[in-house]
């Protein structure tokens, strides 16, 4: 034994394999590898117990390799970090900057809204929200304040964004349009590129409104729960009548005439609602949406829609079926539009490592109609979680610091063995608070499940590198960040 | 790398990290020079490069000094030390040495700039 000299072990990586292919997705750095016969083996030799570096080339080389091969493969893994000696350090991942620019606001126009979905987070029973004596559509002034805040903010930015929300965003269209104009002149005087989106219920789309969307390439994102019996489930009028018939005419009509931007639908999943595929394939097709992304509902563990851990369970056997189409259609070249695997996908594709699980205070904000800046739109008219005004003195960075630094992947203790980290960071700060009081704290009630679905997701990400990479160069220009 | 194969964007930025590790920095004295598969090679920034400036060897004289006293020129260009007495290599000038393969023969083919 050479015990003066210190082993060599294994760093963090999660292993995965397509054929006979195998993979390395090296922690935290987010590096995706495929890796030689004798890289494997070196893995597979660490893993039964740490080695010295010329045991384990001695052991490597007895497996079939010269030692010019094996000595190459086990300086590889070293240099790539995933093997590692004790003294190695740890890498974490890096604090921003302070003035980090802004990119996208969120602006809810209104916290008015002409449905009464039982699940909502901004109505419904764990709603941070406290409107009391607030504004309840956003003036010019704020507007105008808004805008001025992104602009001031951003700069150094080529491209900003505005996403319009609500409430339901259609209810104050006339704002949305005085923002677009004022917005796409100054973002021009500025010598920067402004694009705009916005989310709605799909009720209140008119054919004047859908004209409007298409001439400034107004990107669209509807929420709808599914066919129309899951859909009026939860997403009802305040007397109860479901929305489904009011607005399947108007999306479709939005469809087919909005060709500038892709149209998505978001979806809610609850208790309820679960049936992945089936409402996928509705929205897909019946209604030719370009994407469909899924989420499950935030809310408390005892309400009636939260869903329970079987239908968890469930939700992700069909998260994996559909996710197994998307991946036969990105080998054969063809989009799928399933857009949780594909935003994941993107994430991977980058190999971005976050410090914060999204943007929310860092890149993005949102603004309410008081002129509150929240951390994004779900904290949008929160006293608790305001992090200043566009009406006075826009950000306080005290706040927003505290906001941040809460966030970090490096106050989340939980996370720091996981290997999904890069990814995850944690976890949405919402649903951290709606679950746990607190916004830095980890989503451990998803561990099992995002660590399942970035397993899944890397797989996939696998197999279209071995089968048709150039699939892949879809992601190039993507957002690492949405 | 051999064994080890890029596939995302993040792993090809580690796999050009350790391949400059090994082609880019080497000592200045040592002999053969760069590696075949490394590009121009320049050592930039103060921590790596030693360069003897306006001083001269215990004899007196430059002849003793590791680098030949020409190589300020290239502090001057490549570095940026001087950039505003000699044309800068990172924005304007980038050919300006191109027919200068070795400073201490070919010092003569760099000429002056008219900008």
């Amino acid at each position: 034994m050479t015990s003066a000299v210190t082993p060599l072990s294994l760093a963090e990586f999660h292993q995965f394999q397509t054929g006979e292919v195998n993979f390395v997705y090296l922690v935290p750095s987010g590096g995706v590898f495929a890796i030689s016969p004798a890289a494997r083996q070196a893995i597979d030799l660490l893993r039964e117990q740490p080695l010295p570096a010329d045991e384990l080339l001695t052991a490597l080389s007895g497996k079939g390799h010269t030692p010019a091969e094996a000595q190459e493969a086990i300086t590889d893994l070293f240099e790539a970090r995933a093997i590692r000696d004790p003294r190695g350090h740890q890498e974490t991942p890096q604090e921003p900057v302070e003035n980090f620019p802004l990119q996208s606001l969120v602006m809810n126009l209104t916290n008015q809204c002409n449905l009464s979905c039982q699940y909502c987070y901004e109505f419904g029973e764990d709603k941070v929200a406290t409107p009391e004596g607030k504004p309840k559509f956003m003036s010019e002034e704020v507007a105008k304040a808004s805008v001025d805040h992104l602009l001031l903010s951003s700069q150094g930015r080529r491209a900003i964004h505005i996403t319009f929300f609500g409430g339901e965003t259609l209810m104050n269209f006339p704002m949305l349009k005085w923002v677009v104009g004022y917005a796409t002149e100054k973002a021009a005087e500025a010598g920067q590129y402004i694009d705009f989106s916005l989310t709605t219920n799909g009720t209140l789309l008119s054919p004047e409104i859908i004209d409007f969307l298409v001439e400034h390439s107004i990107g669209v994102t509807v929420s709808m729960d599914g066919p129309k019996e899951m859909h009026d489930k939860l997403r009802v009028y305040s007397n109860g009548k479901g929305s489904y018939d009011i607005l399947a005419p108007k999306v479709k009509q939005l469809i087919q005439k909005h060709s500038t931007r892709p149209i998505a639908a978001r979806v809610t999943l609850t208790q309820q609602v679960i049936s992945v595929k089936e409402i996928f394939h509705h929205l897909k097709n019946e209604f030719g949406f370009a994407e469909v992304g899924f989420a499950p509902v935030t809310a408390a563990p005892d309400r009636l829609y939260t869903i329970g851990t079987n239908n968890m369970d469930r939700i992700f056997a069909e998260f994996k079926e559909l996710a197994a189409e998307y991946r036969d259609h990105a080998i054969s070249g063809r989009m799928h539009g399933f857009s949780n695997v594909s935003d994941t996908l993107a994430e991977i594709h980058a190999g971005i490592n976050k410090s914060h699980p999204c943007g929310a205070g860092l890149g993005l904000v949102g603004v309410g109609p008081s002129g509150d800046i929240a951390p994004c739109h779900r904290f949008v008219d929160s006293d608790e979680h305001a992090l200043g005004s566009v009406l006075d003195g826009g950000m306080d960075k005290a706040k927003q610091k505290a906001f941040l630094d809460k966030g970090h992947i490096g106050a989340k203790f939980d996370c720091h063995s996981c290997f999904a980290r890069p990814l995850c960071a944690g976890g949405c700060h919402h649903e951290a608070f709606v679950r746990y009081g607190d916004t830095g704290h980890p989503n451990l009630h998803f561990c099992d499940w995002i660590r399942g679905w970035t397993d899944l997701c890397l797989n996939i990400y696998g197999e279209i590198a071995v089968k048709n990479p150039s699939f892949l160069d879809h992601f190039d220009s993507r957002k690492p960040l949405q | 790398m051999k064994h080890l194969k890029a596939i995302n964007k993040k792993a090809l930025r580690i796999e050009q990290h350790v391949a400059a590790a090994h082609g880019d920095i080497h000592a200045l004295q040592q002999p053969g020079g760069p590696s075949p598969a490394a590009k121009p090679h320049y050592p930039v920034g103060c921590s790596i490069v030693f360069s003897p400036g306006w001083e001269v060897d215990s004899a007196g004289g430059t002849a003793g000094l590791c680098q030949p006293a020409e190589r300020d020129l290239y502090d001057c260009y490549v570095t940026c030390f001087w950039p505003a007495q000699v044309p800068d290599h990172y924005n304007n000038y980038p050919d300006w040495t191109s027919k200068c393969a070795s400073a201490t023969k070919d010092w003569r083919n760099i000429d002056l700039v008219f900008p």
